[in-house]
C-alpha cells in the first residue's frame, strides 16, 4: 500500500511537470499579452487538477489494460498453434497470417467510426460542400482508410519490407489527388489522417505493432515495431480525397443528366 | 443524475474504449477462442483509462479548452503578428509537452532502443531518450503551427508546405539511421490527439473567421496536418544526433 502511494505520487509530480509548460503559457499569455484575469479563476484551477489526476490514471490504465492488450493479442494471433502450421518456413510465409490484417483492419475501422471529434468535422464539411459531401460518407470513408492502412502495415511487418516505400507511395498518390480535388475539401482530408490517432488508439495500436514485431520470425521490435500510426495517419487522407472526388464526380453526373 | 456532466462524460469515455473492446471481445470468443490471463488486470486497466480520460476530458474542458480559445480569437483580433506567431509556437510546444499519449510512447519507445542496444540499459538513459524525443516533437508542433498560422495569414494555398514536408522527409529519410524511421513517421499522428487538436483547429478556425478575406473551411484546415509532418523531420535530426 505504501509502495502503490509512493509510486502515485511519484507519477503525480512527473505529471505536474509535463502539464506545467502549457499552464504558464497560457496564464502568461492572459496576464501579459491581453492583460486581463482570468474569468473563472476558481474553475480553471479545479480544471487543471482534473487534468493533473486524469493523466496519471489514464497513464496507469494504459500499462494495465490497453498496452498488455495489444500485445496479447499480437501473440495470440501469431501462435504455432493458431496458425495451424509446424514448420517455421510456413510461419515466415505472409499467407498465414490473415487473421491479424484483419484484426488490424477491424480496430481500424470501427475506431474511426466512433470517433466522436471526427463526427463533428464530419458535420462541418456536409454543411459547407452544401451537402455534395455526405457526413456519413466521409466517415465510412476514414474508416476504410485507417482500416485499410493499419492492415497494410502490419502486413509490412509480417514481410519486413521497406517501410518508407508505402508512406512515400502513399505521398505521391495524394499529391496526385490533390491535384484533381475539389479546393474546398483539401485542408479538411489533410487534417482528418491526425483527427483518428485518439488517445486510446494510439497505445493500442502501438502495442499491437511491437508485439507482432517480436512475435513474427525474423522481425526486430527496433527497426519494425514502429510504423503503423503512420499508415493509420496517411490511408484517411487518400480516402477522403477519394471520396471527394466521386462525391463531386457522382454530383456533376446527376446534374448534367437532368434537363 | 444523467445530466450530471461528469456522469455523461464517463459515458462518453466509455464509448471511446468500446469499439476497441468490442473487436477484441469478438476475436477473443469468436477466433482465438482461449483464456485471457490477467482478466482482473485488465479490467482495473480499463476502469483507470475510462476515470482517468474523463477526469482529463472535463478538466480541459473547463480550463484549458476556453481559455485557449477566446485567446486565439482575441489575439486574432489584436492583429499583432509576432504575439500571434509567438502564441501559436508556445501553444503547439504546451500542448504537445503534456500529450498523454506521446508521454506513454516515448517511454515505450526508449524501452525499445534500450533493448536493442541503442542507448545504455539504465533508467535515467531511458528517461532521457523519452524526454528528448517528446521535447523534440514539442518544438517541431510549436513551429508547424507557426508555419501553418503564417499560412492563414498570408493565404498560402494549404498543399505548399504539405508537399514541401513530404519532399523533406523523403530526403532526410535516406540519411536518417534506420532504428529511428518508424518512431518519426509515428510520432507526427501520436502527438495529434487529445490536446493538440481541439486547441489548434480553434486556432486555425478562429483566425479564418476574423481576417477578412479568408473562408474558415478552405484555410482554417490544414494546420493539424502540418503538425503531423514536421516531428517526423525532426525526429528523424533527433536520431542522426544522438
Amino acid at each position: 500500500m505504501i509502495d502503490w502511494l509512493m509510486h502515485f505520487v511519484l507519477k503525480l509530480l512527473v505529471t505536474c511537470r509535463d502539464i506545467l509548460p502549457i499552464v504558464v503559457i497560457i496564464i502568461g499569455f492572459q496576464l501579459l499579452v491581453i492583460r486581463k484575469p482570468l474569468a473563472h479563476p476558481r474553475k480553471t484551477i479545479i480544471g487543471f487538477f482534473y487534468v493533473l489526476l486524469g493523466i496519471v490514471f489514464f497513464l496507469e490504465g494504459l500499462d494495465l489494460a490497453l498496452f498488455p492488450l495489444g500485445s496479447l493479442m499480437a501473440k495470440q494471433l501469431t501462435t504455432l498453434e493458431f496458425l495451424g502450421v509446424n514448420s517455421l518456413d510456413e510461419v515466415s510465409s505472409w499467407q498465414a497470417y490473415s487473421w491479424v490484417y484483419i484484426f488490424a483492419a477491424s480496430i481500424g475501422f470501427a475506431t474511426a467510426l466512433a470517433e466522436p471529434s471526427l463526427l463533428a468535422v464530419a458535420l462541418k464539411a456536409e454543411q459547407i460542400s452544401g451537402g455534395t459531401i455526405r457526413a456519413w460518407g466521409l466517415r465510412i470513408s476514414v474508416a476504410i482508410g485507417v482500416g485499410f492502412g493499419l492492415a497494410l502495415g502490419t502486413f509490412r511487418i509480417v514481410t519486413g519490407s521497406e517501410f518508407y516505400l508505402y508512406i512515400i507511395g502513399g505521398y505521391i498518390i495524394v499529391m496526385i489527388q490533390t491535384r484533381f480535388a475539389p479546393k474546398l475539401i483539401i485542408g479538411l482530408a489533410y487534417d482528418s489522417g491526425g483527427v483518428t490517432t485518439s488517445m486510446v488508439t494510439v497505445p493500442l495500436v502501438t502495442a499491437l505493432g511491437l508485439g507482432l514485431a517480436s512475435a513474427v520470425p525474423g522481425r526486430n521490435p527496433l527497426l519494425d515495431g514502429f510504423g503503423l500510426i503512420a499508415f493509420a495517419s496517411l490511408f484517411p487522407i487518400i480516402a477522403v480525397l477519394g471520396y471527394a472526388q466521386i462525391a463531386q464526380w457522382l454530383n456533376r453526373r446527376s446534374l448534367s443528366s437532368k434537363p | 443524475m444523467f445530466n450530471n456532466p461528469f456522469i455523461k462524460q464517463l459515458f462518453g469515455s466509455f464509448l471511446d474504449l468500446a469499439p476497441i473492446l468490442a473487436v477484441v471481445l469478438v476475436f477473443q470468443v469468436l477466433v482465438i477462442r482461449q483464456p485471457i490471463p490477467d482478466v482482473g488486470n485488465l479490467i482495473a486497466g480499463t476502469l483507470f483509462v475510462v476515470f482517468g480520460l474523463t477526469l482529463f476530458i472535463q478538466g480541459l474542458e473547463q480550463s484549458l479548452f476556453p481559455i485557449g480559445e477566446s485567446m486565439a480569437y482575441a489575439l486574432a483580433r489584436k492583429g499583432s503578428l509576432f504575439w500571434l506567431l509567438a502564441f501559436a509556437f508556445c501553444l503547439g510546444f504546451g500542448a504537445a509537452v503534456a500529450e498523454p499519449a506521446l508521454i506513454a510512447v516515448a517511454e515505450k519507445a526508449a524501452n525499445i532502443a534500450s533493448n536493442g542496444n541503442l542507448i545504455e540499459q539504465t533508467d535515467a538513459a531511458k528517461a532521457g531518450y523519452a524526454l528528448g524525443l517528446r521535447i523534440t516533437v514539442a518544438l517541431s508542433i510549436g513551429l508547424a503551427i507557426l508555419v501553418g498560422v503564417l499560412r492563414i495569414i498570408r493565404g498560402w494555398p494549404v498543399y505548399y508546405p504539405v508537399f514541401f514536408g513530404y519532399v523533406c522527409i523523403a530526403i532526410m529519410t535516406s540519411f536518417a539511421p534506420v532504428e529511428i524511421i518508424g518512431i518519426a513517421y509515428d510520432s507526427g499522428g501520436i502527438a495529434t490527439s487529445s490536446i493538440t487538436v481541439p486547441l489548434v483547429t480553434a486556432l486555425g478556425v478562429g483566425l479564418a473567421t476574423s481576417i477578412k478575406g479568408r473562408n474558415p473551411m478552405t484555410d482554417g484546415f490544414g494546420l493539424i496536418v502540418l503538425a503531423s509532418l514536421m516531428p517526423t523531420i525532426f525526429v528523424m535530426v533527433y536520431g542522426m544526433a544522438i
